[in-house]
């Protein structure tokens, strides 16, 4: 377009003129629509400083189609007029004409015509006049000319009453010569090419501004998971801190390696039906390791390793029931135990993240299976304060610096620790994690030495990731209804980054 | 999480001074409580009812406080204070004491018909009680609270509590069939035979839940007294006649149940918490029961019992190092009375007979921590050395998903349980050939079974996901589970990579490039030869006839890819032409 003969003619005209001229009067003047010359003036200024052009408002009176008519066959009351010949005409005829009824009045008030009621086949209507004035036509022919300035105030407003006339306003460019005003504008290009590279054009050729403002095309990706993002953020939080990942490639467990091994009674609410997927098949663990069990069964029952026990009857078919894991510290204990069945004992540090189930109420927050994360340290004379240490250097990791340690109480940790953490953004303390010391109860059956300590803290991975990725309903992170668009937009997950800050509250 | 509910101004009255909303979070924090809602009766009502409803309803401030799960002393008002003034060391310990009647002690003997259903019994009375309306609320308060949590819904204990004036010893406790069972139980006008009344509480709200422990049994377990008035028909109902009132001076309680333990544990707890009301506060009148053997044992045991643990220890454990005597002022402030003894590190802790949750001294090592503070233990790092290795399945994983995104497909995370439909009918299967494991007790279809392949899950995320621009290629490494009876458990997991093309046009061939992208990934090599990778033609159906092909890599089948059948992509309630690839990874490693 900036290369287009319009914007020449435009240099031309504005080369030649005194000061400027007007978009609407070089329209006119070319014969062109007006709109043609806007554009030509719009390209011109993307070019920079070519051509200066302010815009302008002006009103101008245009005719409206019943005008135009009129300004080109007459008015309704002048066609009355010269349709009635010397003899009359019935009345009744005349009113059919087109311009019939309001030329009739119109005539009339003009005494320009006169009725006869008397005849006999109807009232009959006779000119009384020879000629006329067609004043309307003239006035309007006027207007169309360009000259409704020669009409008075009143001519007009009676016009535009009878809707002949109108009111426009006309937005039109002054255009006047810019610093760098040249008739000689060249075609710009728009991307360099591989030809103007190899003939060295480019040197020569005005390029077209990019506009910054615009978005680029984004590119054609595939996406990872972001809740798999923060799960691959914490695995590479426990392998910096020396950690080993424990297998946890067993969603099936046994009651006994869920519950009875992690000293967790038989009657324990968490083994009732309602919050935990027991199997129908297969119903039963095929295979327990019977000596350790038959020590699980006296600690429960009888106590023993310094501990009264639990008291009850306990009995091996619930501990054999299958289920779900309800909890990864499940594989933990495996670990645990696999550990105590090497001998001599080395300290060790491990973790896992993987799912767990629940057969729980669902809301927002909550779903049937959720990803622990759990980190566990053994080794000789560890003390609470080593687990707040730990838990110190992970939650730094995490960029959680504020902590405050709560008691609280687990079936198979004591001393249990709740974690929180200062929110920031809620003004409050809020739960990150739950933490302790594995019970005696739990250790001393599976064959670890007494003066072994093992502690261990577990979390969600979920929790983090919805306050990470601000999202408030859990279903539309996890599952098969998640949002696509989250997931192909969510940043990289930088845990000890700065969060985003929250959005701010709209008014309600 | 029990959550106990009491007036804010009462529990000020009882604790001698008033907190701001703050203060008082802080002291439960600090004692390991949560301050879980300030609310009040009012605002209850009218947020479950509402406000209508809540007109006319008390506004008198509640506090609502959760309790840890394993201490039942803690579960009233009267618990609370003594817990929380003993522990700010305004007050001492009261020592709880059983004492013998002037009279004739209350005797309930047990008939052996209990043996098969709820075979124990114990039993005390409160002498000279004075309740007001506040105090009545709470020991009726602190029996549900009981029978929530450690009576586990009155199926292992059930507390019956009577008007001891209203009845006449012995009782006998026995069990009877339940047309032979009529009584007028508690808050009716009439008397029903057990059958009868069995059916009217099917419909009540709060005794329909207990009806499941007896409701199939032969035999229904009934106290009686001396005359033949029905004390209760335990775990369901106490009779009408015996019931207490706030006016009642003489408590005779009786608790029933499977586990003797527990019913020994629910006994003390309410007789420690509520002889603060007798004439001669904290002392229990003692019961006799009989056992059907003929053996007689007095109630409640009331037992305090001396531990010994060594200081060193406790500091070891902690993390700190405070005196011997130190330690034993921070236990008693626990409400474990403790002094040192012996060689001067030995500390003698007396658990108290409201203590039932220290079964070991790691409990004891827990309260010294508590008392100490938490927050005021030094943070120190272990000196533990380890070298890190990852779980070599999980390592795979994380390099393959890297490059499954960089090949452009985008990553989904579905659920691990879902229908029989999603993994058998919708892909044309029938379930037995699945080998999926079955969930006895899904509350609704989708957790029926665990999935057996990874195909379904992307399927619903794409129906799902409509309205995104085509084409939408997803992908998933994740667990799969077969039953397996080579395992100890019967089920093994299995590591799938799943990958689906959904557009206009089926676009096999970017499938397949995929899994050639894959194997070019693991280094398998194309070809037969033993380590190459080779697909054949095959047909499942879940597939389009002729469209589908196994893959056999490293000399073994590891899954199979083609152009899903059409009524697989109906049955998901998709409409375009799709292609898939699944492959267990496992082989790989």
């Amino acid at each position: 377009m900036a290369d287009g003969p319009v914007a020449e003619l435009l240099l031309r005209r504005l080369e030649a003129s005194d000061g400027g001229l007007d978009s609407a009067e070089l329209a006119a003047e070319l014969g062109m629509e007006h709109q043609a010359v806007v554009g030509a003036v719009k390209s011109l200024q993307a070019l920079g400083e070519v051509i200066e052009a302010e815009l302008r408002s002006t009103k101008r009176w245009e005719l409206t189609v019943e005008g135009e008519e009129i300004a080109r066959e007459g008015s309704h009351e002048a066609r009355v007029f010269r349709s009635i010949p010397p003899e009359g005409l019935a009345q009744s005829e005349l009113m059919r004409l087109p311009s019939g009824k309001v030329g009739f009045s119109k005539a009339m008030s003009n005494k320009w015509i006169r009725v006869d009621k008397s005849a006999a086949d109807g009232p009959r209507v006779f000119r009384v006049v020879d000629s006329m004035e067609d004043e309307v036509q003239r006035r309007l022919q006027l207007v169309r000319g360009g000259q409704a300035e020669k009409l008075g105030e009143k001519e007009r407003s009676e016009l535009r009453k009878r809707k002949l006339l109108a009111e426009v306003t006309l937005k039109t460019y002054w255009v006047s010569k810019g610093s760098a005003f040249s008739t000689s504008i060249s075609k710009q290009e728009t991307e360099l090419s591989p030809e103007m590279i190899s003939s060295g054009s480019w040197r020569d050729r005005p390029f077209k501004p990019y506009n910054f403002l615009a978005h680029g095309v984004l590119p054609d990706s595939g996406h990872l998971h972001p809740l798999l993002k923060v799960r691959s953020q914490f695995r590479q939080i426990f392998l910096e801190m020396g950690f080993t990942e424990m297998p946890t490639d067993n969603f099936i467990e046994s009651s006994f390696w869920n519950f009875d091994a992690l000293f967790q009674p038989q009657q324990h609410p968490a083994r009732d039906q309602h919050d935990t997927f027991f199997l129908r098949d297969p119903a039963e663990a095929l295979q327990l390791p019977m000596d350790y069990v038959q020590r699980v069964k006296r600690t429960h029952s009888q106590g023993g390793y310094g501990s009264q026990g639990y008291k009850y009857n306990w009995k091996l078919d619930e501990a054999r029931k299958n289920l779900l894991r309800t909890h990864t510290t499940s594989a933990s204990a495996r670990a645990l135990y696999r550990l105590a069945q090497k001998k001599p004992f080395t300290p060790v540090k491990y973790f896992s993240i993987d799912r767990v189930f629940r057969n729980e109420t669902l809301d927002a927050t909550h779903l049937a299976e959720f990803h622990q994360i759990e980190g566990v340290v053994a080794d000789h004379g560890l003390t609470l304060g080593h687990l707040m240490g730990v838990l110190r250097e992970f939650f730094t990791k995490l960029g959680i610096t504020q902590l405050r340690f709560k008691p609280a109480y687990n079936p198979y940790t004591e001393p249990s620790m709740e974690v929180f953490s200062y929110h920031q953004g809620l003004k409050k303390w809020v739960e990150v994690g739950n933490s302790g010391v594995f019970r005696p109860e739990m250790l001393l059956p599976m064959g670890l030495p007494e003066n072994v300590s093992v502690i261990a803290w577990g979390l969600s991975l979920e929790r983090p990731t919805m306050i990470k990725y601000g999202i408030n309903n859990i279903r539309e992170l996890v599952g098969h209804k998640v949002n696509l668009q989250m997931v192909y937009d969510s940043p990289l997950c930088r845990l000890d980054a700065e969060p985003r800050p929250p959005p701010t509250q709209e008014a309600a | 999480m029990p959550t106990v509910s009491v007036k804010r101004d009462l529990l000020f009255q009882a604790l001698g001074r008033t907190y701001t909303d703050e203060e008082f979070d802080e002291l439960c924090f600090e004692f390991g409580l949560e301050l879980d809602e300030i609310t009040s009766e009012k605002e209850i009502i009218s947020k479950e009812q509402g406000n209508v409803k809540a007109a006319g309803a008390s506004d008198v401030v509640l506090y609502k406080i959760d309790v840890p799960a394993n201490r039942y002393d803690l579960l009233c008002l009267e618990g609370l204070v003594r817990g929380l003034q003993v522990f700010k060391e305004r007050i001492k310990a009261p020592v709880y004491k059983r004492v013998m009647p002037d009279g004739k002690i209350q005797k309930l003997i047990i008939t052996e018909e209990t043996a098969k259903i709820r075979p124990f019994a114990v039993a005390a009375v409160l002498r000279n009680i004075k309740f007001t309306k506040d105090r009545y609320d709470s020991f009726i308060e602190l029996q549900e609270k009981l029978h929530q949590n450690i009576c586990r819904k009155r199926a292992l204990v059930a507390i019956g509590t009577h008007d001891l004036d209203t009845l006449s010893g012995p009782f006998t406790y026995t069990a009877k069939r339940p047309s032979d069972i009529k009584f007028k139980p508690l808050n009716k006008t009439k008397e029903y035979t057990a059958c009868e009344l069995m059916n009217i509480y099917k419909t009540d709200s709060h005794l329909k839940h207990y009806l499941h422990i007896i409701e199939n049994k032969p035999l229904y377990p009934v106290i009686y007294d001396s005359n033949g008035v029905v004390l209760s028909m335990p775990p369901i109902i106490n009779g009408d006649h015996s019931k207490i009132t706030v006016n009642t001076r003489n408590i005779f309680i009786e608790c029933t149940g499977t586990d003797f333990t527990k019913a020994k544990i629910v006994l003390d707890i309410i007789v420690t918490m509520f002889s603060e009301y007798c004439e001669n506060q904290f002392t229990v009148e003692a019961a006799e029961v009989v056992f059907p053997n003929g053996k007689s044992h007095t109630f409640p045991e009331l037992a305090y019992r001396k531990e010994m643990v060594r200081a060193d220890l406790i500091n070891k454990k902690v993390g700190i190092r405070e005196t011997p005597e130190n330690l034993a002022k921070l236990l008693t402030r626990m409400y474990l009375k403790s002094e040192v003894i012996g060689d001067g590190n030995q500390i003698e802790i007396e658990i108290p007979p409201t203590r039932a949750d220290i079964i070991h001294a790691c409990d004891i090592v827990e309260d010294a921590a508590i008392a100490y503070g938490y927050n005021n233990i030094q943070m120190t790092l272990p000196k533990t050395y380890t070298i890190a290795n990852q779980f070599p399945l999980n390592k795979l994983t994380e390099l393959l998903r890297h490059d499954m995104a960089a090949a452009g497909f985008t990553e989904a995370l579905t659920f691990a349980l879902c229908s029989q439909e999603d993994i058998a009918d919708k892909l044309g299967v029938d379930i037995s050939a699945t080998k999926a494991v079955h969930i006895s007790n899904p509350k609704t279809a989708e957790f029926q079974v665990a999935r057996t392949t990874l195909l379904p899950g992307l399927l619903k995320t794409i129906a799902a996901n409509r309205k995104m621009p085509l084409p939408l290629k997803l992908f998933e490494i994740s667990d799969i589970v077969i039953k397996d009876s080579n395992t100890d458990v019967g089920a093994k997991n299995y590591r799938h990579l799943c990958a689906v093309y959904y557009n206009k046009n089926p676009g096999f061939e970017i499938i397949h490039g995929l899994l050639d992208r894959i194997m070019q990934l693991l280094d398998v090599p194309p070809g037969e030869d033993k380590g190459g990778y080779v697909i054949k033609a095959s047909e499942g159906p879940a597939f389009f006839p002729g469209r589908c092909a196994e893959i056999f890599a490293r000399g073994q089948s590891v899954g199979k890819l083609g152009v899903l059948h059409p009524d697989v992509i109906t049955k998901f309630e998709l409409t375009m032409p799709c292609s898939s690839l699944e492959i267990n990874i496992g082989p790989f490693l």
